[in-house]
């Protein structure tokens, strides 16, 4: 099982990746510069956070005019299981691989501190290891994340359950209350239809160790794991 | 050329940094503010002096790049 992580100019959460990937999994993990079209044999593709070219002109849309997006558009139209955590949920919405758009945080603020997500799909390759229904608790820290689509999209990931995290308290009652940035009906994460392509705000990879304080989003990685070593 | 591509909410969509800016403006005592929508002016040189080609690439470039459209729409106009 390798992953293969996208590196863009810009990028931050890089390292905190292929840490979980390789010291804390035990998998290989290789990174993937954005100027390469090679995904390196690569089982799964993760797009970090961090602000790829500066975030300038939208966070996201300069990304996806870069080379490896094209190899990326190819292994997700093949079935491959994309990850895009933050930044590379935006650059995700931006190229088209998910629908939708970030709208800066309704407070205007950058926010950084612990969300609680309530799990609504546990059939994707990145979710399978939560019960769904659960409640699980990660850190955000982003500028836009205020999710936002046409009413017809909203409706259509609704009915196709492609939401597959929104914000909750920690009892698990979706409510504007826990909603950190805005975003509509509380999405905080969503699939493509045929779920192999996963976008979410908050950072699983900055909550994969007990030595961080929370270890809750290594099921991402290992659910991957799981799912991949599954499929063969 | 110079042409000049403005980029901007769509209407009905929310628009938080226009909001606050309406709200300031009104604490700034402009009782008579009913809305703000806050976007960006590009300004581009484009070799050439067809007006209407012109034209036609800053809308390609404003749909491929400058505008998301899922939330934003655009202006354009030749300067000169």
């Amino acid at each position: 099982m390798k992953f293969g992580i996208v590196v863009f100019p810009g990028s931050n959460c890089d390292e905190d990746c292929y840490h979980v990937a390789k010291d804390l999994l035990g998998c290989e993990a290789d990174y993937i510069w954005h100027h390469d079209r090679d995904l390196k044999g690569a089982d799964a593709l993760i797009l970090p956070g961090g602000f790829a070219y500066g975030d300038y002109r939208r966070a996201g849309t300069l990304a996806r005019f870069s080379p490896v997006m094209e190899s990326v558009a190819e292994f997700a139209g093949k079935g491959g299981a994309v990850l895009g955590i933050c930044n590379g949920f935006q650059v995700l919405l931006e190229a088209g691989l998910l629908p939708g758009a970030m709208q800066i945080n309704r407070g205007l603020r950058y926010v950084c501190r612990d969300v609680h997500m309530k799990v609504e799909n546990d059939a994707t390759p990145f979710t399978a290891l939560y019960p769904k229904g659960s409640v699980v608790k990660m850190p955000i820290g982003h500028m836009e994340g205020n999710y936002t689509a046409p009413p017809e999209t909203l409706a259509q990931l609704t009915r196709e359950g492609r939401v597959v995290f929104r914000y909750c308290d920690a009892e698990g009652r979706v409510v504007d209350s826990a909603n950190p940035n805005g975003a509509t009906d509380g999405i905080a994460g969503i699939c493509n239809r045929e779920g192999n392509v996963v976008g979410l705000m908050p950072h699983p990879d900055r909550c994969s160790e007990a030595l961080l304080g929370n270890d809750q989003g290594i099921r991402m990685f290992e659910s991957a794991v799981a799912a991949l070593s599954a499929a063969g | 050329m110079k042409v000049e591509v403005q980029v901007y909410p769509r209407e009905g969509v929310l628009d938080p940094q226009g909001k606050a800016i309406a709200a300031a403006l009104r604490r700034l005592g402009y009782g008579g503010v009913q809305d703000v929508r806050a976007g960006k002016v590009f300004f581009i040189e484009v070799a050439g002096s067809d007006a209407n080609a012109v034209e036609a690439d800053a809308r390609k470039m404003a749909e491929e790049l400058l505008a998301n459209t899922v939330i934003e729409a655009f202006e354009v106009r030749v300067m000169a």
